[in-house]
């Protein structure tokens, strides 16, 4: 029997090849889901049918020559916030119970138009309003390599999906670091493109000015080709490019300043590698990172609670209790402070710009700590108690206030095994400069080369 | 309205709306605002403070 491609680009060699067919592919997946589901928790909903359906159609186009592309035939997953015609968008939350899409998320008709294969919809934290997803309707999602820990969140149950081999790809949300906590702490790739990049119609919002939506995937050739799918374009090759000269900004301060000691470890030893493969690392300053969680804070909870407000007054008891209180806590945010927080997200916008001017990428951890256990709200760093969420938002958060396009990749693990990922953030408008940046970067920053 | 004054009303409020579990975080949320208002970037109407967003021309 052949070894099963790992990646979308060796799954797409093997389709367009016919070496496997899109069935195969796709019972592969469902196998997975089958067996490790009622563990992990990471699915909501499987479309076994359908899914069959699709990877039938697949494999009959490839077969009279009309090969769409590298996601002809591949099966991904959806994080339960975006829409999918004629099927729930739960949110993970029992307020939205009755609801059926009527049409796809425009990043679902791309995905359909590519020929991609849906074989479900994933657990996240209630309407994609926490890093842990253990406030969830349907339950906690568990991490895949200890299951009294978390994958991380909100779409963790998109980045199981991927690290088991339930799916290929699974496209998520990231509000705060939605999409890069859940694939550091899993021990996959993530991307948050650029603020506006891609389109969030259709997919159920968390902050309307910071929300955005993109792949976790196996490898970064993986997420450029969901990435250029999403964005409409056709997915090429891309040539691979050197580190050697490339020009790196750590921003010490603050990011570095409190991180678990594995977590530390891990990224300094791969910082030394990229420096012995001839990159260039220099520390750069963030002046006001300092302010960087109260001016998130006050934009996120002021945006969801405006979302939120009429079914917090009709259907409050539909929450879980802990997303309904964050969101009723955004119901007391005065306008000035809103608008105070809109100035400093245009003072730190323009710092993130400075510290990048002259290189190519910031680099940095995506998440200060290893997976955390369920059932904590607090661990232990330097001897101080930190609360989870905000230890989880703060390597990530940032760069949903400025948009800029940031790539989470692994970078090591922990003495027990758990993932440790890095950050790699872009200038505006270059996320596909970004992603052959962390294509160059993957073997060095990975002690077990991907490819 | 003051930090100090903000809370006791929002306390109140939450209270009234049977939320007593919500008194913790409002007092999150109020040290949080009060790290907000005292950025540097804060506006000033008498002018006799020049914060960030000024010296950058915005």
């Amino acid at each position: 029997m052949a070894a099963e491609p790992r990646t979308i680009a060796q799954l797409a060699r093997a389709l367009r090849t016919r070496a496997i067919t899109s069935e195969a592919a796709t019972e592969r997946c469902l196998a997975e889901i089958a067996g490790k589901n009622s563990a992990l928790n990471a699915f909501v909903a499987v479309y076994e049918d359908e899914a069959r359906a699709q990877a039938r159609t697949a494999d009959h186009e490839i077969a009279r020559g009309r090969y769409r592309g590298p996601l002809h035939g591949v099966p991904i997953s959806l994080k339960d916030l975006i829409d999918l015609r004629g099927t729930p968008t739960s949110a993970a939350s029992r307020v939205r119970e009755a609801h059926v899409s009527q049409e796809d998320a425009p990043v679902v008709g791309r995905l359909r138009e590519a020929g991609a294969v849906f074989v479900g919809k994933c657990n996240l934290h209630e309407f994609a309003f926490g890093t842990t997803n253990e406030d969830s309707a349907f339950g906690p999602a568990r991490h895949p390599m200890d299951a009294n820990r978390s994958p991380g969140g909100s779409s963790g149950g998109s980045a199981i999906s991927v690290a088991t081999g339930m799916a290929y790809a699974s496209i998520g949300t990231d509000t705060g670091g939605s999409i890069r906590i859940p694939a550091a702490a899993c021990g996959i790739v993530g991307l948050k493109p650029g603020l506006g990049e891609i389109s969030t119609a259709g997919v159920v919002p968390l902050s309307r000015t910071m929300d955005h939506v993109g792949p976790l995937c196996r490898s970064v050739e993986d997420a450029s080709i969901v990435y250029r799918t999403l964005r409409g374009d056709t997915p090429e090759e891309q040539p691979l490019e050197d580190v050697r000269g490339r020009r790196f900004g750590i921003p010490r301060e603050y990011f570095l300043s409190l991180l678990d000691p594995q977590v530390a470890s891990s990224f300094e030893s791969a910082c030394d590698r990229l420096r012995a493969a001839g990159a260039s690392l220099e520390d750069v300053e963030i002046p006001h990172a300092n302010d960087i969680a109260p001016v998130y804070l006050h934009i996120v909870l002021a945006e969801a609670a405006a979302y939120h407000a009429k079914t917090l007054d009709s259907r409050p008891d539909d929450y879980t209790a802990n997303v309904r209180l964050r969101l009723e806590m955004g119901r007391y945010i005065l306008a000035e402070d809103y608008v105070r927080a809109l100035n400093g997200r245009d003072v730190l916008r323009r710092e993130v710009d400075a510290a990048m001017n002259g290189r190519d990428a910031l680099l940095l951890p995506a998440l200060a700590i290893p997976a955390p256990r369920l059932g904590v709200s607090a661990v232990k760093i330097a001897g101080s108690d930190e609360p989870v969420r905000n230890i989880t938002l703060r390597l990530t958060q940032l760069f949903n206030l400025t948009g800029h396009p940031a790539l989470a990749l692994p970078c090591g693990h922990t003495a027990d095994g758990l993932p440790v990922g890095a950050q790699l953030v872009g200038h505006h408008g270059r996320t596909p400069a970004l992603l052959r940046l962390g294509q160059a970067c993957e073997a060095y920053l990975t002690p077990t080369p991907a490819r | 309205m003051t930090i100090k004054g903000w809370l006791d009303w929002a306390v109140q409020d939450a209270e009234r709306r049977a939320l007593p579990a919500l008194k913790p975080l409002l007092e999150t949320l109020a040290r949080s605002t009060a790290a907000l208002r005292a950025a540097d970037w804060n506006d000033d109407a008498s002018g006799e403070q020049e914060g960030p967003r000024e010296r950058d021309g915005r």
